[in-house]
């Protein structure tokens, strides 16, 4: 490497920029899919999208160190809704070209609702986003916990366990309520016809 | 498993093999580009010469399975037909059906490979042979990206818009749903015996001989690695539960209109799954990169006790520990293979029943029993050789029901492995005098 080169690469600060780059590659991916998953008329190119835009928020987690969190992302919602998501349509579509045409009002109170959330998220911002700039460390902690996991574990085991619990118990309810709508009509169907 | 003894093979506070050959640790640039060039130049030649390997191996197994030869016309023994193969379908036409969905057709099969590929660079080859040793969730971080790879597949089946792929698509959707619960399950067993879930970490602990192994911890961790290998059999589409590509019944499943390199991708990210669903399990139950007489773990806490003074022989170790972990990879594979050419193929709501209504409940009992296992019966807590000596009874204080039983459980498995290769030969005798029988007629009388 000749001198001037080495005197570059000595005084780039690397792990920032390297941090940089692959923040802005992941929040372009994230932000492209994002838009893709809203400008799609096909519900399967919708769910294509929106494990893209999985995949970018996983690897920002990454960024941050969460790797753990970035896989329960991949596993639960690129993995388990998406499937599901797709496996609704095939169930129910007739054919792959189908179209997706919503009507005006789902629209309208679509876009309501987006603009809501957008405007809470942009105050919540604004009233956090001063002090998150000044403090030093937003990227990740160097000398962090050395086993997440295990803190995770305790947390939710320990400390929350009732909102863990409450949780369980909200999705137990749910599946009970599924086997009973799926019990149903099968019933209906076995029964002899009249 | 406390923190303490964990903290002494943790990525931080072991060298790497770059630190020790240059007698320096990487500046960021360096490890920056030594990881682009392990990329390109390791581990994606990695994976396409073991996807290709077991390609031949397969049809070489099938071969003697069904008492023909098999592949021998390329190569020494058709060693070369996979290579053969793949130029074959380099120079065939690209062909997407005038009725699929383009964009989604010609995506499907890179969605299908890459998560394959991105599972290798967790998989610990060996002590330092890792691309990410500080990746603490290596084997849920696996999990979630094999995850991904089913996607590709029922990408591929919907794009195609065609009856047998959709169906195909349809039956890996279904299947997907009903086998990650018991797999899921039987890796937190596994982990949870363990308590940690870096890779790196887990073939420490099972450092200590083939009794510290961890499928010899417990008697419910064995059944675990049962449930875990038959429920990924059904998430590599391997017979008997390959219904999404079942041959027999819908053309070739979900690839039935992919020509030329496209499917060979299918088929890379098929074998690239098996290795590394098979390298789970090594890592996770079967000791890692270890030897069952624990020599590796003795002679890497030697080294890694004066890294500088041990160069040579840190990396003829790691070298070592490759080989015997891709062995045991490779071992596992075979088992699937074997597998796959001996059962019929079930129907696909057999397949549900055997996932959701015999696996989970079963998985489910064995988390309970492991659970009450770790409450009551205390374990030999610490790593072999650094905090104890694994074969000597003294370091055992306080745990000698953990050695009674690892011991035992270890020689089961050592006597259920020597039952299996006596059955083998066996077989293999008495099919050669079969197979003289059919191929050299008898004289007429």
């Amino acid at each position: 490497m000749n001198p001037f080169a080495a005197q570059f690469f000595s005084e780039l600060d690397a792990t920032a920029l390297a941090q940089k780059g692959l923040f802005y590659l992941c929040a372009t991916i994230c932000l492209l899919a994002a838009a893709g998953v809203v400008a799609s008329r096909n519900v399967i190119h919708m769910a294509v999208s929106l494990l893209f835009t999985l995949l970018g928020v996983a690897g920002l987690y990454f960024l941050l160190n969460a790797e753990f969190l970035a896989a329960v992302q991949l596993v639960i919602y690129a993995g388990g809704t998406l499937i599901l998501i797709i496996f609704g349509v095939m169930l129910t579509s007739k054919s792959p070209l189908s179209q997706f045409q919503p009507r005006r009002w789902e629209v309208i109170v679509g876009g309501v609702t987006a603009g809501v959330l957008l405007v809470g998220i942009w105050l919540a911002l604004k009233s956090s986003l001063p002090e998150l700039m000044r403090t030093p460390g937003v990227t990740a902690p160097a000398t962090g916990p050395q086993y997440p996991v295990r803190d995770l574990g305790q947390a939710l085991l320990g400390d929350y366990l009732l909102p863990f619990e409450l949780a369980s118990v909200l999705l137990l309810v749910v599946m009970i309520g599924a086997a009973y709508l799926a019990k149903g009509r099968r019933r209906v169907e076995d029964a002899p016809p009249a | 498993m406390s923190m303490a003894t964990l903290a002494a093979v943790s990525p931080q506070s072991t060298p790497t093999l770059f630190h020790l050959i240059v007698g320096q640790p990487p500046t960021v640039w360096q490890s920056l580009l030594l990881s682009v060039i392990l990329l390109a130049v390791v581990f994606i030649p990695l994976v396409l010469m073991i996807a290709m390997f077991c390609i031949w191996w397969e049809r070489k197994v099938a071969g003697h399975i069904q008492s023909r030869i098999g592949p021998n016309r390329v190569g020494p023994i058709g060693l070369l037909q996979s290579l053969a193969d793949g130029i074959k379908l380099l120079s065939k036409e690209d062909l997407a059906p005038r009725d699929s969905d383009k964009f989604l057709f010609r995506l499907a099969p890179y969605v299908a490979f890459t998560p394959a590929f991105a599972a290798f660079l967790a998989l610990p080859f060996a002590p330092l042979l890792v691309f990410e040793p500080r990746l603490n969730s290596g084997v849920f971080w696996i999990l979630a990206i094999l995850s991904v790879e089913i996607m590709g597949i029922i990408l591929a089946g919907w794009a195609s818009n065609n009856k047998w792929a959709i169906y195909g698509a349809m039956r890996e959707a279904c299947q997907m749903v009903s086998y990650e619960i018991p797999l899921g399950i039987a890796i937190i067993i596994g982990v949870m015996s363990a308590g940690t879930l870096n890779l790196v970490q887990l073939g420490h602990l099972q450092s200590g001989g083939l009794h510290t192994w961890i499928i010899f911890r417990n008697p419910f961790v064995s059944g675990a690695f049962l449930v875990y290998f038959i429920a990924s059999l059904a998430s590599n589409k391997r017979a008997p539960f390959d219904l999404p590509e079942s041959e027999s019944e819908l053309v070739a499943g979900y690839h039935t209109e992919y020509s030329g390199m496209r499917f060979a991708f299918f088929f890379f990210a098929e074998y690239a799954g098996m290795f590394v669903v098979g390298g789970i399990q090594a890592a996770l139950f079967l000791g890692g990169w270890n030897d069952p007489f624990g020599l590796m773990g003795y002679y890497f806490h030697r080294f890694a006790s004066d890294p500088q003074a041990h160069v040579s022989g840190m990396i003829l170790l790691n070298l070592f520990g490759f080989g015997i972990f891709t062995s045991k990879c490779l071992a596992i594979i075979f088992l699937q293979m074997w597998l796959r050419w001996t059962l019929p193929r079930p129907r696909i709501d057999q397949v549900l029943y055997t996932c959701i209504k015999v696996l989970l409940p079963a998985a489910g009992l064995l988390l309970i029993g492991a659970s009450l296992w770790e409450l009551f019966i205390p374990e030999r807590d610490g790593l072999p050789w650094v905090t104890y000596q694994p074969f000597t009874l003294a370091g055992w204080e306080g745990a000698h029901g953990a050695l009674i039983t690892q011991t035992m459980l270890a020689l089961l498995g050592l006597s259920f492995i020597g039952l299996i290769m006596f059955w083998a030969m066996l077989a293999i005798s008495g099919g050669s005098k079969v197979k003289k029988r059919l191929t050299e007629a008898a004289p007429i009388p």
